[in-house]
């Protein structure tokens, strides 16, 4: 079993969990998930790791609540366990030292982004981070993020925060000032990374995303994680989670991630129901 | 009784579920002979002085003898004999293709030229296995002296299992590394639970951990820890990962919503029970017609389970002939019997989908037989311009898994086929890495629950005499020497 040793929410519907996952942590690399099952007749969801610490032998994982497994999860407190942590699974990231990192993060993308920008940084590049979000209060990381990065620009939907506009603005705007980079690493929702790889196709930069389409078991059994990349069927549970976000054909990963749209929603209907929980989204009308 | 009269007994048939109402439930389709029954299929039994069913055995049962053990309703010395050789015999009574093996051979079958008529030697075993179970508590064997020896078993399926069980009762400490959060491997995430009860399967895990055998959940032996990590802290590792590495067509459209592979699709159905969706958590694609493409068990469980799932037309898409189908004759019949239709000589060229990304059909184009292949079967051709268009909701991809890569491929050290199975002595299980063995569909590709228990059990010998003498070179021979010693 593994504890829930620290929560922490971080904004509407986005809570940090720090769990006790010794055999997960010992080693892992940037870049890596995990797949988690909170209740016996629970479904595996993957989610890619925020951090771990060796010490203590735990992983953190923020994790935004979108459907019932991750919303029950988050009704769960610091001493409770979830039974199952399988990883960790995928390829590491890419380190390497190439000159000036732009990392782009949106929304709860940032998570996976910290450990990727702080291992860039650790081994020598300039890193500038643009943070994307729809909103101040969905902002994760911010510190963390400027920990690790030699300039931070800070992008929302509605002008809440920082410059009012998308990071793709964000990004022609840094450039037009005449900053190069050398690499650029972008996380965030699948929409966001494909327009950011768009435009980063078009200045010449190369670009890694990571994906986080449905799996089952993560290992390559199922192959209910298929993405095209290059033309190529590939994986993204044993051959990514990242690839060449030049390659990546966005359009053919969004359709799949609605595969079981349908029957999400009957789950998470028939949970709130039963028990009174709902998303904050929800509540405020954002959800359909 | 005279060999003459045993042979007049007509074989016993075993009540099963209706099959009108069986598809709208997920309860095991053979409901199992009563002990009467048992006995008198017994009686069909001639106890051949040379005992052609023992060779058609993968682990060599003592077929006759537990046989006779049931004709003088001992049930329990039954079992004790069953189990000298086969540890899961619950799910081999199951999911053996007995008409390949000691039915096939069976002189019986041979009297009536029909090796569905030999005696029901599988369905024996599943009485037997069961009658045990339904007795309660499984007796332990006393307890052996420790060896101090640590073995990893690597994958929690009938391979793994099958070595954990023998390397147990040698006196050696073992652990299990399985990667999903249960174990059996392809019996719990593969086989349905109306083939293949998982209480069955959980019951002899649950008897594996009563004799010792510690397992390790979520561990991803090459992702969890090092491969050569699990290797150096044990004094022998085996490896039976499995082909969980499932082909694709590469035909247009593949990767359309609807289209599956047919480990994603039982995997959601069985292991995840998503057959309960919503009480359970994951769901599953879902739609009034599904084609699968394939012809062997993995093919008719898929089409069997999209009934059972609500389908209102399931289909086989197979491109060679009935004849041809590598599934169970049970299997093929279970599905008939269930309304699935068969498409034979049909293959698929191209899969269409609409606006939303979702398949609504396949194309299909007729084949026919040509000359025999390599693997001994009518080669099949494509009729040309006889493609046709085939509407569907959902479109399983069953034609076949590889090895599973994750091992060997974060482990240079392993030898491995241009096919990616693990090279390793046929006798032996032996690997191209010292202590390191290997055996079921991670060294076959896909075949068979009993050939991979087979595997297990020779490794398993193999790795207790290279525990006790170290011997690693010519360890074959020093096999060959314990056998006559035996003798």
């Amino acid at each position: 079993m593994h504890r829930i040793l620290y929560k922490e929410t971080l904004g509407p519907d986005v809570t940090l969990y720090r769990l006790y996952a010794p055999d997960v942590a010992a080693y892992r690399k940037p870049g890596q998930f995990v797949l988690i099952r909170i209740c016996d007749e629970g479904e595996r969801i993957p989610i890619t790791l925020a951090d771990v610490d060796r010490d203590e032998g735990s992983i953190t994982l923020i994790i935004q609540s979108v459907g019932k497994t991750t919303l029950k999860l988050a009704q769960m407190e610091v001493g409770d366990s979830i039974p199952d942590i399988a990883g960790p699974l995928g390829k590491a990231t890419h380190i390497e030292k190439v000159g000036h990192v732009l990392c782009v993060g949106g929304g709860i993308g940032t998570a996976p982004l910290y450990p990727v920008a702080k291992g860039m940084k650790d081994i020598g590049n300039k890193v500038t981070s643009i943070l994307g979000a729809r909103s101040e209060n969905l902002l994760i990381l911010e510190d963390r993020m400027r920990a690790v990065s030699d300039k931070v620009v800070i992008t929302t939907d509605d002008g809440s925060k920082g410059k009012k506009g998308l990071v793709t603005d964000a990004i022609s705007e840094l450039v037009e000032q005449g900053e190069k980079f050398d690499q650029c690493i972008c996380m965030g929702p699948p929409i966001m990374m494909k327009f950011v790889c768009l435009l980063t196709k078009k200045l010449g930069i190369p670009t890694v995303v990571s994906l986080n389409p449905i799996m089952v078991d993560g290992t390559g059994m199922c192959g209910g994680c298929r993405v095209t990349v290059g033309g190529k069927t590939k994986f993204a549970c044993v051959d990514g989670p990242e690839f060449d976000g030049h390659e990546v054909d966005f359009d053919e990963m969004m359709a799949r991630l609605n595969t079981y749209k349908i029957d999400e929603r009957i789950s998470l209907d028939r949970y709130s129901d039963e028990t009174g929980c709902r998303l904050e989204a929800s509540l405020k009308g954002g959800a359909k | 009784m005279k060999p003459a009269e045993r042979l007049k007994i007509p074989p016993t048939s075993m009540p099963e579920q209706d099959p009108k109402e069986r598809i709208h439930n997920v309860r095991e389709v053979p409901l199992g002979y009563t002990p009467e029954m048992a006995m008198v299929e017994a009686q069909r039994c001639l106890q051949c002085k040379t005992p052609f069913c023992i060779e058609g055995c993968p682990v060599g049962i003592d077929i006759p003898g537990f046989i006779r053990a049931i004709e003088q309703g001992d049930f329990s010395e039954g079992v004790r004999v069953l189990k000298q050789k086969n540890l899961l015999p619950a799910v081999c009574g199951r999911v053996c293709p007995q008409e390949e093996q000691c039915q096939a051979v069976c002189v019986i079958g041979k009297a009536k030229k029909d090796p569905t008529k030999a005696v029901m030697i599988g369905k024996l075993e599943m009485f037997l296995a069961d009658w045990e179970r339904e007795q309660g508590e499984l007796a332990i064997p006393p307890e052996v002296k420790k060896t101090g020896k640590k073995v990893a078993v690597v994958g929690g399926g009938p391979a793994g299992l099958t070595v954990a069980g023998d390397l147990i009762k040698y006196g050696h400490d073992v652990t299990v590394y399985e990667a999903f959060h249960k174990a059996g491997g392809v019996l719990v995430y593969g086989i349905p639970e109306f083939r293949l009860p998982k209480a069955i399967v959980q019951s002899e895990v649950d008897y594996l951990e009563k004799l010792g055998v510690k397992f390790r959940y979520n561990f991803i032996v090459g992702k969890t820890a090092p491969v050569a990590k699990i290797v150096d802290e044990n004094d022998a590792v085996f490896i039976g990962t499995g082909a969980g590495l499932p082909r694709f067509m590469r035909v247009e459209g593949e990767n359309l919503l609807g289209v599956l592979s047919a480990n994603e699709y039982l995997t959601r159905a069985n292991l995840m029970k998503a057959y309960s969706f919503p009480q359970s958590d994951t769901p599953i694609a879902k739609g009034r017609t599904v084609i699968t493409v394939g012809g062997g068990n993995v093919a008719m469980d898929c089409a069997r389970t999209a009934l059972r799932m609500g389908a209102e037309r399931s289909l086989i898409v197979y491109r060679r002939a009935e004849k041809q189908m590598p599934a169970r004759l049970e299997e093929v019949h279970h599905a008939k019997e269930e309304g699935v239709e068969f498409h034979l000589l049909n293959n698929p060229v191209r899969l269409i989908g609409n606006d939303k990304g979702w398949i609504t059909g396949a194309e299909l184009i007729r084949m026919e037989l040509g000359k025999p292949d390599a693997s001994g079967r009518r080669r099949p051709i494509a009729i040309e311009g006889s493609e046709y268009v085939m509407e569907t909701d959902i479109l399983i991809v069953a034609i076949g898994n590889s090895p599973n890569p994750l091992v060997p491929s974060s482990y240079p050290e392993l030898d491995v086929t241009s096919w990616g199975g693990v090279i390793v002595n046929e006798v032996t299980g032996q690997t191209s890495v010292p202590g390191v063995f290997a055996g079921g569909d991670i060294v076959l590709g896909a075949a068979t629950v009993i050939l991979a228990m087979g595997h297990g059990r020779r490794a398993a010998r193999a790795m207790n005499l290279y525990l006790s003498s170290g011997r690693w070179t010519d360890l074959e021979d020093g096999l060959e020497l314990c056998r006559a010693e035996v003798r």
